[in-house]
């Protein structure tokens, strides 16, 4: 690879990017990074049939990084001028050196190829070049579909797209362009009554974002799909409760993804696993000197951080430390055998930097992140393992998730749940809910379905970090079971009106 | 307006510069952008921002990122023949700006009309004449004065003793010393480790719309928020202030040491109902699920929330405000839409009596004015009461806990989340500090405990025993300078799971 790879790219911003660098070595940096990057985020929102609201928002500046000591020092500003980035280069190194007040252990650096690259995003329609009409009547009518079922009293639908240029480089003589483009949509329709909401969501409740085009939109046919969503956040108001007990339980792939996010993803960050994001986010269950031994799951669980999966929506072609993107093994055949790392953490946990190491934009400074972070698919079919099950609960759509700050003792409620009993899917239940502590949840897996109804769930609302930082990640999944989960967890006032 | 001196103003932005100077060429450059709007045959409103944002975060009782950030953006509001749109940059040469306001105008012409669209902001607006909660000082502040802030948190590790046993896990404040917990004692000091950030804030605001209303304001904030850990527990504080001189974070480090050092050897209890002294920080969660799902007018309007207004919802010993003029309060005296914040009450006595609008939601509810609740870029999420202040009742927080026969004293809640919007039933789970209360004393530490309950439930008539006199801004987990809450005691909270599932 060599400069040329850069050809047809606008190198204006590498200039930036060099000058922050140099000025933070001047200033006494061991190693500096920087990138500039240009955001263009667009989002569509439409409410029972009339548009709510197009926004558009840029962001585009500078952000570089120095290490001096035990601390980075970090410095960002949207002003792109030569003197500007000097001065960002010399405040982040001013900025580190502060840190010896209150000093630790010096951080090392792990050693990664020095890459001079170009990656883009495969991208079949340019979701900016889609005409705006196009997107607002798409979503319109999908509200209106959805309004026009009698007792939907809310009904919205979202298109939201992002188009990322980045240029990267490091005091090592990295110099890396990518160009990432991302597409999604979500829509969903929401009954009242005079004692609770009930919502319905398509294709899950965040919205479905990939690493794509619009043809992503195209294929996920909200129109398609609106009647019945809405139909089924009308019948929820009249389903009888999620029942109480122990027993099975199925989750669909979507809800399994956001159940691998929060007790699998989170869990093995090393910066929580070493204590750097405790006060906030929180720490892990998991102990270091357990990785390779600890059971964390049934032979079932084979978990991976994969950021090459096509169209996933965490999959890029570097870091923002200029680490490939890559696939690394985190759970192999229910063992714990990896975590998600960056340069300055992994020796820490005497394993190569996994590539994961991601920023919120130009002012934030990078951090662990997840990838896309999911199961290997079984050999099973949702409809086996129904047909395989006495008395169970399937549950479907993620409708709120809570975890502690160990990532041990979770609670998800479910849009929906489906009674199964003696093999067959009988009657909708309302606001299903189970809870469970991780691995005793994870190693009770039994059934996972395979390949076919295997889907890589991207999830664009991940809050890690302060300041809040939002990730993009993504969790591929299948529908699997769990054997005696606790379900159908209620409080008191609940209780009180059971019915 | 000629392109050469928008470009000169423009570039004089600069952190070198006086507060007042940054206001000037923030209004400045909205006044440009909103000729710009006018000249292209649209209206709406600008509104220029411009944030110096430093941050030290530590973590294991070092600092390991320490963050700087200057930027600039440029929100637009606009309508051309009642066809609406948003955008948003970093960039304020004139010429990109210049590009957006194209693209957003464009873009809006491709809409169908938008029915809600309330104009841009009217000259006729009030301008408030309030000081506003800016400190110089804080605005300016160091990485070295963040570290040397740190420093004295950090500190604070094996400084907890059997005299500041009895009352830092429940420090209000800074400088305020409340005994509790005659029973418990900590004969040994231990050694913990400190994690956590302090940041200070200053954000210039300008706004212009295309009738010309122009306002200004600035703030400033500072927070300290952390955690002292030892092998099994941890105990937090938390400070946040308009002015970096008010915290105190060697206080604030000994509340959160001794509160971790309390905690060790935590028993499980069995989940259920229990009567509860929460904390200002759990307080605050709860406060501001009812303001976020509740007291949004737009929520109101879509069906989705609780609130019957005249209704006696709550408890009489709960009142709640919207106080932007409270002295402590933290934040901008207008809001996204350019509108004077005010300050009306939410609740009076129990009584649900008003929402928060921004200029949407009131043209349609049909009610007179927007309550100045208006939140930049996010508009479809509807407007939030921005300084809730839950009035103080006339208990300390040692006669709560002494009412209270067998109970929980809960410092904080986390990773709550919303079952259902409508009847506030909300999940999560206790963290940094939960204990048991036994024969009007604290006694014994307790495991974290999940909890699903109705936040309306909770506070409900005949549910509050008692509000404390120590309300302070407390961290609500959705960020610092929200949230103005003192501790409550409740009859019940339903506890659904303890550490173990």
């Amino acid at each position: 690879m060599g400069a040329d790879v850069f050809h047809g790219v606008d190198t204006t911003p590498f200039g930036w990017v060099d000058k922050a660098i140099e000025s933070a070595i001047a200033a006494g940096a061991t190693y500096a990074d920087a990138r500039v990057c240009s955001r263009r985020h667009q989002r569509l929102i439409a409410q029972n049939g009339e548009l709510d609201s197009v926004a558009n928002t840029d962001d585009v500046g500078l952000g570089v990084r120095a290490l001096v000591g035990s601390s980075w020092g970090f410095f960002a500003t949207s002003d792109l001028t030569d003197t500007s980035a000097r001065r960002a280069g010399q405040t982040a190194t001013e900025t580190a050196k502060a840190s010896a007040i209150v000093a630790g252990p010096p951080l090392r650096l792990a050693d990664v190829p020095v890459a001079v690259d170009h990656y883009a995003t495969p991208c079949t329609e340019d979701p900016f070049a889609v005409a705006l009409s196009e997107k607002v009547d798409l979503i319109v009518a999908a509200t209106s579909t959805m309004a026009a079922v009698n007792g939907v009293t809310v009904a919205t639908a979202n298109l939201m797209f992002w188009d990322i240029d980045q240029w990267f480089s490091s005091s090592q003589g990295h110099r890396i362009h990518q160009h990432l483009v991302e597409s999604g949509c979500g829509m969903d329709a929401t009954a009242v009554n005079g004692h609770e909401t009930q919502r319905r969501s398509y294709p899950q409740s965040f919205g479905h974002v990939e690493k794509g085009g619009f043809e992503v939109v195209r294929r996920h046919d909200l129109l398609g799909h609106a009647h019945q969503t809405a139909q089924e956040a009308v019948q929820l108001l009249d389903a009888p409760l999620c029942p109480e007990g122990e027993f099975d339980l199925i989750l669909e792939s979507s809800q399994l993804a956001l159940q691998i996010h929060e007790s699998v993803g989170h869990a093995v960050e090393l910066d929580r696993i070493l204590g750097w994001e405790a006060a906030f986010a929180g720490t892990s269950f998991l102990d270091l000197s357990e990785l390779g031994a600890f059971r964390y799951g049934s032979d079932l669980m084979t978990i991976t951080a994969d950021a090459t999966i096509p169209g996933a929506l965490a999959t890029f072609g570097y870091d923002d430390e200029g680490t490939p993107g890559q696939c690394v093994d985190i759970v192999r055949d229910g063992v714990w055998v990896g975590v998600l790392s960056g340069r300055d953490s992994a020796h820490l946990a005497d394993v190569q930097p996994g590539g994961m190491v991601r920023a919120d934009g130009y002012n934030r400074l990078p951090m662990v992140r997840m990838t896309n972070v999911g199961l290997v698919p079984g050999k099973d079919q949702l409809d086996d393992i129904i047909a395989d099950t006495r008395h169970g609960v399937l549950m479907a759509t993620n409708r709120s998730w809570s975890i502690d700050d160990r990532r041990l003792n979770f609670q998800f409620g479910c849009e929906i749940g489906w009674e199964i009993v003696d093999g067959k899917r009988t009657r909708m239940v309302r606001n299903p809910t189970y809870t469970g502590i991780t691995p005793t949840f994870w190693r009770s897996m039994d059934r996972l379905a395979g390949p076919e109804e295997w889907k890589a769930w991207g999830v664009p609302n991940c809050g890690k970090g302060q300041p809040m930082q939002v990730g993009h990640t993504s969790h591929p999944a299948s529908p699997a079971r769990f054997r005696n989960v606790r379900i159908g967890v209620s409080g008191s006032a609940d209780r009180a009106g059971r019915r | 307006m000629t392109h050469d001196r928008s470009q000169h103003r423009h570039r004089s932005a600069s952190n070198s510069q006086s507060p007042d100077d940054v206001t000037d060429v923030c209004s400045a450059m909205a006044d440009d952008v909103a000729e710009l709007v006018r000249d292209a045959g649209a209206e709406g409103n600008v509104v220029v921002t411009r944030t110096h944002h430093g941050l030290t975060r530590f973590a294991n009782s070092s600092i390991h990122q320490h963050v700087g950030d200057d930027s600039t953006t440029i929100t637009l509001s606009i309508a051309v023949a009642g066809r609406s749109a948003t955008a948003s940059t970093t960039t304020s040469d004139l010429s990109s700006v210049g590009d957006l306001v194209t693209r957003t105008i464009t873009a809006a012409r491709q809409q169908p009309v938008d029915n809600r669209w309330p104009g841009p902001t009217p000259q006729t607006t009030n301008q408030l004449a309030v000081d506003d909660a800016f400190d110089a000082g804080t605005a300016d502040a160091s990485p070295a004065a963040r570290a040397d802030a740190v420093r004295a948190f950090v500190g604070a590790s094996g400084t907890s003793t059997e005299g500041q046993a009895g009352i830092a896990p429940f420090l209000p404040s800074a400088g305020q010393t409340d005994r509790l917990g005659a029973r418990y004692r900590v004969t040994q000091a231990t050694s913990t480790t400190a994690a956590g950030y302090l940041d200070t804030e200053a954000t210039w605001t300008s706004f212009a719309s295309t009738t010309g209303h122009r306002v200004a304001s600035k703030a400033t904030r500072a927070t300290i928020d952390g955690i002292h850990r030892t092998v099994d527990t941890s105990g937090a504080a938390h400070h946040t202030s308009w002015q970096l001189a008010d915290l105190d974070p060697a206080t604030a480090g000994i509340a959160a040491t001794t509160s971790a050092t309390w905690g060790q050897r935590p028993i499980d209890i069995e989940p259920g109902d229990w009567p509860v002294v929460l904390g200002p920080e759990a307080v605050a969660s709860v406060i501001a699920f009812l303001g976020a799902y509740g007291f949004n007018a737009k929520a109101h309007l879509d069906g989705a929330s609780f609130v019957n207004l005249g209704e006696a919802c709550f408890d009489p010993a709960i009142s709640l405000w919207e106080d932007p003029f409270d002295p402590r309060a933290v934040g901008l005296r207008y809001d996204a839409q350019g509108v004077a914040r005010q300050r009306y009450p939410l609740i009076d006595q129990g009584v649900t009596v008003n929402l928060a609008h921004d200029r949407r939601t009131a043209l349609r509810a049909g009610v007179e004015c927007s309550t100045g609740n208006a939140l930049l870029g996010a508009e479809s999420w509807g407007a939030i009461p921005m300084n809730p202040v839950l009035r103080n009742g006339t208990s300390s927080l040692a006669d709560l806990v002494a009412g209270v026969e067998r109970g929980l004293y809960i410092a904080r809640f986390h990773y709550c989340r919303v079952l259902d919007p409508k009847t506030q039933v909300v999940t999560g789970l206790t963290r940094n500090g939960t204990f048991l209360i036994e024969r009007g004393t604290i006694t014994t530490p307790v495991t974290d405990l999940r909890f699903t309950q109705s936040f309306v439930d909770a506070l409900a008539p005949g549910r509050v025993i008692g509000v404390a006199n120590d309300n302070r801004y407390a961290d609500s987990e959705f960020g610092p300078g929200m949230v103005i809450a003192p501790s409550v005691s409740l009859a019940r909270w339903s506890f659904t799971g303890g550490a173990s599932g």
